[in-house]
């Protein structure tokens, strides 16, 4: 707006701020759509780098061995703890809604397909995305405000391929490895409820598991459980790796707020995938 | 034998839209010690920053034995960047490897030496800086000034040309400070031929080490020039950071204390 004199005049007055707030609006989608078009092309590509590294960087296995030690062996008891009493609860819950329609017999193919193609690689996911997503994401975080990665890249060391490709390596080994523990002692937590608590027959609980879970199951399982590896470690470590450039915060307080986005992005695509993956799959 | 000398050539530089340094025009010479000088904020280490290329600069350009950094390929640039040691400001060491593992990293992630090699290598520089007894310690079991001393040994691990020193002195005692000046002078004795640059507002260590000195200043170079003309210098602002005057600011208060933040004070303090 302007004034006589042809000067440029801020609107005042309520109608006058809100007819300026729509003539903001496409303006605040437009940037918002580009910042997010922005960070899916930047995160595919810092994948696509962090997966090149694995093929042609032989110097990445000994600190991926490192890794598979935290993000698997470390993440074992926690994941073995979640399992047995994820499986336990669906032995609970599927025998008492079961036993209305008469069909207590098939309370084993329950329990199993719930877990091998839902529940095992959804839940292992996210309890690896708590436990271990959020510690790569700090601790890529805290090397980035310290000058680590820089004094990486002066020595001349990919910073990608020293940093993040060991990490998807160890996550596309860990996590189906972890799934098949969690959905194995799943299954025996049903066992513990549904034949030792509630008196089903044992071989009638095996016997269906064998019947219902198909190769299928088990290989939807397990490239679910891959995908996920990739989500998670790819965007834990991006958030890590560009905490400085952050917009909300610097230092520290930009290093927790990337740990919880981390953690919060991995857990949204985690369910995401699972839905495209699932869709495509059945 | 390559000269290793660092050429500004009406070099800006900053962050975003913001200029940190304009137009700044020097030679760095090769085969001395340079102490780029200047106080708190005024871009000394965005200019580090920029040799190794971890900055781009916004115009002019950046030569390094005699090559424009700005030109050649990146593979070139990474070959050029293989004869640079940095010493950044808190050492930057890898906080989850050992002193040893983290001085031979250049080595064991380019070159395909026994651990025996590397061990026998770690020693070597740690025992340079003192600190061969550290050798299997983590960076987060060691004072400031080890720190630095063990980032100082990665950086020549791989016998550079041109070795970058970040406020090595910064944050260290007196006597601290005046070792690690003993020791980069000790390391230029032992490579003549390196030209090591040297970020730093000490004046002390400034005196002891430098034979070239660029001070930069309110956005701009102040001074470039040899020791003995820095304080030959009349200059007004390099009068005044040498004999470290404050200046004219007046450092008042310019209002009178909230009674209310008093009260609530005094209230607090006999609680």
């Amino acid at each position: 707006m302007a004034d006589n004199a042809g000067r440029m005049v801020t609107p005042t007055g309520f109608w006058s701020r809100l007819i300026t707030f729509f003539y903001k609006v496409p303006s605040i989608v437009g940037s918002a759509t580009i910042r997010g078009i922005n960070a899916v092309g930047g995160m595919t590509i810092f994948m696509a780098a962090g997966l090149w590294h694995i093929f042609t960087n032989i110097r990445i296995f000994p600190r991926t061995l490192q890794q598979l030690y935290i993000i698997g062996y470390q993440s074992l008891f926690v994941i073995l703890l979640i399992g047995i009493f994820c499986g336990m609860v669906l032995g609970l819950q599927g025998y008492y809604t079961l036993v209305q329609f008469g069909s207590v017999g098939l309370l084993g193919s329950a329990v199993s397909l719930s877990l091998i193609r839902e529940l095992g690689p959804v839940l292992t996911a996210i309890m690896l995305t708590g436990r271990a997503g959020s510690a790569m994401a700090a601790e890529i975080g805290v090397m980035r405000i310290s000058d680590q990665i820089d004094a990486l890249d002066v020595m001349d060391i990919n910073s990608i391929s020293y940093l993040v490709s060991p990490r998807i390596l160890a996550s596309l080994i860990s996590f189906p490895l972890l799934t098949a523990i969690f959905d194995a002692i799943g299954i025996f937590g049903g066992y513990l409820t549904g034949v030792l608590m509630l008196d089903m027959s044992e071989g009638i609980y095996f016997y269906k598991i064998a019947h219902a879970v198909t190769m299928n199951d088990v290989s939807g399982g397990f490239i679910k459980a891959l995908v996920f590896g990739l989500l998670v470690s790819t965007v834990c470590c991006n958030q890590g790796y560009y905490a400085h450039l952050r917009r909300d915060s610097v230092g520290p307080e930009a290093v927790g707020n990337a740990t919880t986005s981390a953690v919060v992005i991995s857990c949204v695509l985690i369910l995401a995938a699972d839905y495209v993956i699932t869709s495509f799959w059945l | 034998m390559h000269a290793w000398d660092i050429e500004f050539k009406n070099l800006t530089v900053g962050y975003g839209s913001f200029i940190v340094l304009r137009n700044v025009t020097a030679t760095l010479p090769a085969g001395k010690i340079s102490v780029i000088l200047g106080g708190s904020g005024c871009g000394k280490s965005t200019i580090l920053r920029h040799i190794v290329g971890l900055q781009k600069p916004m115009a002019g350009e950046i030569l390094i034995g005699g090559e424009n950094i700005m030109t050649i390929s990146p593979h070139q640039f990474r070959r050029l960047r293989r004869r640079m040691g940095v010493l950044f400001q808190d050492g930057a060491l890898l906080g989850a490897l050992t002193l040893a593992q983290n001085v031979t990293l250049p080595l064991s992630q380019h070159l395909n030496l026994s651990k025996e090699l590397l061990h026998e290598a770690a020693l070597r520089v740690l025992g340079m800086v003192g600190l061969d007894e550290f050798a299997d310690y983590f960076p987060n079991q060691l004072s400031g000034g080890m720190r630095k001393r063990a980032g100082l040994a990665r950086a020549i691990i791989a016998e550079p040309g041109i070795l970058l020193c970040d406020e090595p002195t910064s944050g260290l005692d007196p006597i601290t400070a005046a070792r690690m000046d003993d020791l980069l002078l000790t390391l230029h004795g032992q490579y003549p031929e390196m030209t090591l640059v040297v970020v730093s507002h000490d004046l002390a260590s400034l005196q002891r080490i430098a034979d070239y000195v660029l001070v930069l200043g309110e956005g701009r170079t102040i001074f470039s020039g040899t020791i003995a003309e820095l304080n030959a210098s009349r200059e007004p602002y390099l009068l005044q950071f040498l004999r470290r005057e404050p200046g004219k600011e007046d450092f008042v208060f310019k209002t009178p204390p909230n009674p209310k933040i008093l009260n609530a004070l005094e209230k607090w303090f006999d609680s």
